[in-house]
């Protein structure tokens, strides 16, 4: 079995054929953190909904008269992703639990750095209204300014603090 | 011609849709690689340029497949989503996502590939990604009016940048493709042992770029599907071979009095010019509007006659010359303009006899058709407007 990645340039060709058979067939984009909003509204209604629908935030997504947040094109696509990223892994013999770090750290800190990450970039992407899928790449395809300032932004910073987190990396 | 959301994909089945395009996204993604945090992360640290290689790959890849869509007709690029942009919300968001990559070494959609696949610290992320979005919600109401600053609305970058979109899919194929060649030449130095580009055959990578500038420079000449239509049509030795059906004044008044079903006015001119004074059972449509899916419903009946009434004849042959090309049938253009019209019929005043054994029936028909033509214009204003709202397909994240 195969286990090496593809050449990264043919990967991307696919990609960027998939993003446009998505354009092409629905008018829209890919994206994630849209999920990641719908999944945290559902569960925020779930567990406290007065609260949530109070909020001008999420009352936006959750309440009487509003789609059920889960029934969303962004969540079906996730799921899609996690079916998708199964199945290659299967063909590919990658299925495995592991904790990927650098070297020089323990699990327990990649978990909670993954953590920390993770909630910067659920927040992050509100603000810019989409990470790297939503708005850099699907943005970038259809040309659109906030395409090219999501990329920018997010790898710009990106460069600027990596020296500071080269430790949990080299 | 696509999309096919909402016309031929109704929303249910689009969610479908979704699952399907989702799975071939996640399947790319995690034989690319991106389900691997320290391959990802690479990219910052010069180690590992796979991010940046299938990133710019793949934006390059989808603008170009639509711009050629677009260009043949095949997409109807008004109406697919644009992200919109509120400026410095989205630098600060994209700020905070930078950190929040050095940090936790995926971005969403990748970690939600590489939980997939029993990657630990991508399930933490995705974990974190909730709290982030429950956190932003919980303080809403700081930066309420923060969130929503500085919006530009929908704008293109060329546009922002102020160049032609050609121009601008040039130079971005070109900025990708020296991107590849500096940054392979940086990850060989930083990972002598690992590299991925170690793997590269040097010739077919050559030859993959070079073929991407070509269409970049295809691209500069390349007009989209509207510009070069309308170039087509307003050349005048395209005009000069092409004989348009025109429609006296006198007869499409008679028409209308008669109420015949069978004929329909587009009226091309400004929607402040036809609040004015429209022409009864008449569409009001702006040239650039032909384009989309919003009327082929109305134009396409061909046993509908299409007269076009616009401010002057020149106009009206353009229109009519773009309704053939986009292969609509059974059309005439109003001779004389609008103001043809208002004359001869709408102010009777300005009778002209030609010196015909018909003038007194013409006047006489003219007359009563004005009474009635007016009356008809003033019924019609006292009955709610159909009009066609512009589609837009929603997205984003």
């Amino acid at each position: 079995m195969n286990t090496k990645y593809m050449n990264p340039y043919l990967a991307g060709f696919f990609l960027g054929l998939v993003l446009l058979a998505t354009i092409f067939i629905t008018g829209r984009g890919l994206g994630a953190s849209g999920a990641i909003k719908d999944l945290t509204v559902a569960i925020s209604d779930a567990v406290a909904p007065k609260h949530t629908e109070a909020n001008p935030f999420f009352g936006n997504y959750a309440g009487p008269g509003k789609e059920n947040p889960l029934k969303s094109w962004l969540v079906f696509e996730i799921v899609g992703v996690l079916i998708g990223g199964f199945i290659s892994g299967l063909v590919s013999d990658r299925l495995k639990f592991v904790t990927e770090k650098g070297p020089g750290i323990k699990p327990k800190t990649r978990w909670v750095f993954a953590v920390l990450g993770g909630a910067l970039f659920g927040l992050g992407a509100q603000f810019t209204r989409g990470c790297t899928s939503g708005a850099a790449l699907s943005g970038m395809a259809v040309l659109s300014t906030a395409g090219f300032i999501a990329m920018l932004s997010i790898f710009g910073s990106g460069y600027l603090v990596a020296y500071f987190g080269r430790k949990l990396w080299l | 011609m696509g999309p096919f959301v909402p016309d031929l994909i109704s929303d249910q089945l689009n969610l479908v849709v979704a699952l399907l395009l989702g799975i071939a996204f996640g399947f790319v993604l995690e034989q690319a690689g991106f389900s691997s945090s320290r391959r990802l992360a690479g990219v910052f640290y010069g180690y590992d340029f796979t991010v940046l290689r299938v990133f710019f790959t793949a934006a390059v890849t989808a603008m170009s497949g639509i711009l050629i869509l677009g260009h043949y007709g095949l997409l109807d690029t008004d109406i697919i989503y644009v992200n919109p942009t509120w400026l410095v919300p989205a630098i600060v968001g994209g700020v905070i996502m930078g950190v929040g990559f050095i940090l936790g070494g995926y971005c969403p959609g990748t970690s939600v590939c590489a939980a997939a696949i029993g990657k630990v610290d991508a399930m933490f992320f995705v974990g974190g990604g909730l709290l982030g979005v429950l956190v932003f919600g919980e303080l809403f109401p700081l930066y309420e009016n923060f969130y929503t600053s500085t919006s530009l609305g929908a704008v293109k970058v060329f546009d922002s940048l102020g160049m032609s979109q050609g121009l601008f899919a040039f130079l971005l194929i070109a900025v990708a493709v020296v991107a590849f060649a500096v940054t392979t030449i940086i990850e060989k130095r930083v990972n002598k042992d690992s590299a991925p580009s170690l793997q590269f055959k040097p010739l077919k990578h050559a030859a993959a770029g070079t073929f991407a500038v070509v269409l970049g420079v295809i691209f500069i000449f390349m007009p989209g599907h509207k510009t070069s239509l309308i170039d087509k049509v307003t050349d005048p030795a395209y005009a000069a071979v092409h004989p348009v059906d025109t429609m006296a004044v006198d007869e499409l008044a008679f028409r209308i009095v008669d109420r015949e079903p069978n004929v329909k006015v587009i009226d091309i001119r400004t929607p402040a010019e036809f609040a004015k004074l429209s022409l009864p059972g008449s569409y009001n449509v702006q040239r650039s509007d032909f384009f989309g899916k919003d009327w082929i419903a109305a134009f396409s009946q061909r046993h509908v006659k299409k007269v076009v009434v616009g401010d002057n004849e020149a106009d009206e042959r353009t229109a009519y010359y773009l309704l053939h090309e986009l292969g609509y049938e059974n059309l005439a253009v109003l001779r004389g303009g609008i103001s043809a019209f208002q004359n001869t019929i709408l102010d009777s005043a300005t009778f002209v006899p030609t010196g015909s054994r018909w003038d007194a029936d013409v006047k006489d028909f003219r007359e009563s058709a004005r009474v009635t033509i007016l009356k008809m214009i003033a019924d019609a204003k006292n009955k709610p407007v159909k009009t066609i709202i512009k589609r837009k397909i929603q997205g984003g994240c």
